[in-house]
């Protein structure tokens, strides 16, 4: 039966982890572009209460979802025009999203506190999810979580081989080269911001729809702040959002089962390991850094504005 | 590479690309001011003109960077909208950049990918950059990445990318600056073939002994106005410089004789390991400046200058006590203020953020490299009337032109602000001045002023360390060169004993660096003190 504990492991961790890799996977093309976008909690959490909000109003998880993913996209917007649009400063206005966010949410949630709505329908194929060990892992998850594995292989294949991806990649390398060839930077980074706030919000929305599934204001608790550090640590690679997401699922889930378990660490100090992972991630990449070159795409948080 | 150019015509009615009436405002700033260019196919047309001339602005346009306030431009005689660089590019526009509008952190073949039409598939690309590349040698591997080039092969780049989308006009923004004298000789050798291919080059450089050996016709702007056109061939140096600047620019000087004063500046076996990712270790650099000359430093950008000179000025700290010594006093180790009170003065390469800061008045800039040297402050409170004063002295004695009494010094043009920078330090007398690219981009009127008054300082005893890419420049002034190469330095060697093949073959790393092996180094040393006696 060991295998099913496995098993039964393994998918809470991936639980955990979805909503980090759809958020990352966002950033991490945001940041590709060249932005810096710090309102991801906000976005997140806008789309947690948004998604539920309308969930409930329609009974539908997939109208949810496409809110929530709407709500993140709606406050990227802003914040697109702002830094992208009006070069204002990406970290201020970061910021500024979250705390926008945080409060938008607490609104459209109020009268939602306390609802309750059946999670989002896991995936059923008769005699294959019933199988031992891995029938629930790879045939029973719900729609996020295989949403999720497929925007790993999406982003990826479209950073690395699209003539789009290389356009965003070049441009959040050197927005003024680029410009000077006349490509659209603005429009790029903006378009870039779009996608990431949408998977923000539905990151967010899967925490309030399937993860719980309940509303509770500022839900998300720090996930998002957690997504961007993923990014650093993954080093701006698709791949390894994949790998980071698990390892930061693993040390939450390990946190839950410590504490369960009534072992003597406390669960603060496992609270933290996801951070100390990113710092010890952070150190051992500059340690063992090329010699030339940098791993961060090199115009990120640098504010451009064409001269015309 | 299928060059279906048209027939060469040097003369005729209507040439390849024209530009009649250009007007640039940006705000009311004329950059441009009723200019009137004709572009033919089959010729290299030169573009002279000072800093702030307009030139780039004009070339922007051309290449749908920038749009024209009013006038047309024409292709074959037809009015065209050059919207954006993509439509600059379908009229078979091309742009070789000076400072390369390339993605550090993608491949060759991905920086080219990004202006080639959409579906081109990464393995036909790499086939075309070959065949062009063995076409007209410019070779390059598609798979390596932008920062571990050179210069030279960053240029190849855009020169590739332009050609491969078989460009009737190319238009080059300085394409030597960053270039050793072989590399820019290749060069030439490639712009010479576009041209008999029937192309047409407009060709963007302040180096008018280039301009003069490629190209047939010239056009000069002075103050956003087309002030002249000649042949270039039958005009000199000279008489080209005084139509880009309005006046007769006057030599500088030749440096005097062999000085016989005393040691001043010494560098001895000085190690730094490279201080970032992009960074060059020093290794072993060993050099002795006397009193009343000056030693120019030649080198290509990024060969360890920067490190050089932060190690000279006191940015960076000497690892180990008596590498860096100014007259007599170990300073490898003091801080920057320190090194100014002993006599030492510092003018950095980069003026705007280094050498002074943009958004301060010029007398607040002048306390900046000034407060420990003129008195400035008194029990930590400033003297502005004494500042004040200090940045009018600098800016009588150096005709710094700028508008108001003190403005802020981002909005004086770079030659002014060069002079005002070099003003500031050699106002206080200092018995060793480490210059880093004194004239880098600054018109010719300003680098013979700023030249002569580094020459006139020599000659009152001081040692002057002159960092610089411009080998013009320095045989024009430097007593003795050496050549940075890698962070190695060669020794130095009398300008009149050298020749610019010698000290290019040098800047490349063609010749084995002779200073790196310590015997040798000592040897140098010792004969350089021998001579002193």
């Amino acid at each position: 039966m060991s295998l099913d504990i496995l098993s039964m492991v393994l998918v809470t961790i991936i639980a955990a982890a979805t909503p980090l890799m759809i958020a990352s996977l966002g950033e991490l093309v945001v940041e590709r572009a060249g932005v810096l976008n710090l309102g991801v909690e906000g976005m997140m959490v806008l789309g947690a209460a948004t998604g539920f909000a309308v969930a409930v109003e329609t009974g539908s998880t997939l109208a949810g979802a496409a809110a929530g993913a709407g709500a993140g996209l709606a406050l990227a917007a802003l914040f697109g025009i702002l830094t992208v649009g009006l070069s204002a400063n990406q970290v201020a206005s970061g910021l500024a999203m979250t705390i926008l966010g945080l409060g938008l949410s607490g609104l459209v949630g109020a009268a939602y506190v306390g609802l309750k709505r059946a999670p989002a329908p896991h995936l059923n194929v008769p005699g294959l999810t019933d199988l031992p060990g891995i029938g629930r892992l790879l045939f029973g998850q719900d729609g996020f979580v295989y949403f999720a594995f497929a925007l790993v292989a999406g982003v990826w294949w479209f950073l690395w081989r699209t003539r789009a991806g290389l356009t965003l990649r070049a441009i959040g390398d050197d927005h003024t080269a680029t410009h000077a060839l006349g490509l659209k930077v603005r429009k790029v980074r903006f378009r870039a911001v779009l996608f990431g706030g949408a998977c923000a919000g539905l990151a967010g929305a899967y925490l309030s729809l399937a993860y719980t599934p309940f509303w509770a204001p500022a839900m998300t608790a720090g996930r998002g702040w957690i997504a961007l550090a993923l990014v650093v640590f993954a080093s701006w690679r698709p791949l390894r959002v994949l790998a980071g997401a698990m390892l930061f699922g693993g040390a939450t889930v390990l946190q839950l089962h410590a504490q369960a378990a009534g072992l003597g660490l406390p669960g603060q100090a496992l609270s933290a390991l996801p951070y100390l992972a990113t710092i010890l991630a952070l150190v051992l990449l500059s340690l063992g850094r090329r010699q030339g070159g940098s791993l961060a795409p090199a115009a990120l948080g640098r504010d451009f504005t064409p001269h015309r | 590479m299928t060059p279906a150019a048209p027939p060469a015509r040097t003369e005729g009615p209507t040439p390849l690309f024209g530009a009649y009436g250009i007007v640039k405002r940006f705000g009311d700033f004329t950059a441009n001011d009723g200019v009137d260019l004709e572009i033919r196919a089959g010729e290299i047309h030169a573009l002279l003109g000072e800093n702030g001339a307009g030139k780039s602005t004009l070339m922007k346009i051309l290449y749908g960077l920038l749009e024209p306030t009013e006038g047309v431009v024409t292709h074959r005689g037809d009015v065209v909208r050059l919207a954006n660089p993509e439509a600059a590019r379908a009229l078979g526009i091309g742009m070789v950049f000076q400072h390369f509008s390339l993605c550090e952190n993608l491949t060759v073949a991905e920086n080219i990918a990004l202006v080639m039409p959409k579906g081109l598939n990464g393995r036909t690309l790499k086939e075309r950059i070959g065949a062009v590349g063995a076409a007209y040698g410019l070779h390059l591997d598609p798979d390596r990445p932008v920062w571990s080039l050179s210069a030279g092969e960053r240029q190849r780049i855009e020169i590739i990318r332009c050609l491969l989308q078989d460009p009737r006009l190319v238009i080059l923004d300085e394409p030597t600056s960053v270039l050793t004298p072989g590399e820019a000789e290749l060069l030439f050798t490639v712009l010479e073939r576009l041209r008999d291919e029937g192309r047409a080059l407009l060709y963007i450089s302040h180096r008018l002994d280039e301009v003069r050996r490629l190209c047939a016709r010239a056009t000069i702007l002075r103050g956003g106005r087309v002030v002249g056109a000649c042949d270039p061939r039958a005009e000199t140096a000279r008489s080209l410089a005084a139509m880009m600047v309005g006046v007769q620019v006057g030599e500088v000087k030749p440096p005097s004789g062999v000085p016989a004063g005393p040691e001043r500046l010494v560098l001895s076996g000085l190690a730094l390991p490279a201080p970032g990712l992009h960074g060059t270790a020093l290794d072993g650099v060993s050099l002795s400046v006397r009193g009343g000359e000056i030693v120019g430093i030649a080198g290509i950008a990024g060969n360890g200058q920067a490190e050089l000179f932060d190690a000279l000025s006191g940015e960076a700290l000497a690892p180990e006590p008596g590498m860096v010594r100014f007259d007599r006093v170990d300073s490898g180790r003091l801080g920057i203020t320190a090194r100014r009170r002993n006599g030492a003065a510092f003018v950095p390469e980069e003026r705007n953020g280094h050498g002074a800061a943009p958004a301060l008045s010029l007398s607040d800039n002048a306390i900046l490299s000034r407060h420990a040297t003129a008195g400035l402050s008194r029990f930590g409170v400033l003297r502005r009337a004494a500042a004040k004063a200090l940045a009018r002295a600098v800016i009588d004695a150096f005709d710094v032109r700028k508008a108001g009494p003190d403005p802020a010094a981002g909005t004086l043009s770079g030659g002014n602000l060069q002079k005002y920078l070099m003003g500031r330090e050699i106002l206080a007398e200092p018995g060793i001045l480490v210059v880093n690219q004194p004239t880098w981009g600054v018109d010719a009127l300003a680098a013979a002023h700023i030249r002569q008054a580094l020459l006139d300082l020599a000659a009152r005893g001081a040692a002057v360390l002159v960092i610089s890419q411009d080998l013009d420049e320095l045989f024009a002034i430097a007593g003795r060169i050496a050549v940075l190469h890698d962070g190695t330095l060669s020794p130095a060697v009398p300008a009149a004993d050298t020749t610019r093949e010698t000290l290019g073959l040098l800047m490349g790393g063609a010749a084995p660096p002779v200073a790196v092996t310590p015997d040798l180094t000592r040897e140098n040393l010792a004969r350089e003190s021998a001579h002193a006696h």
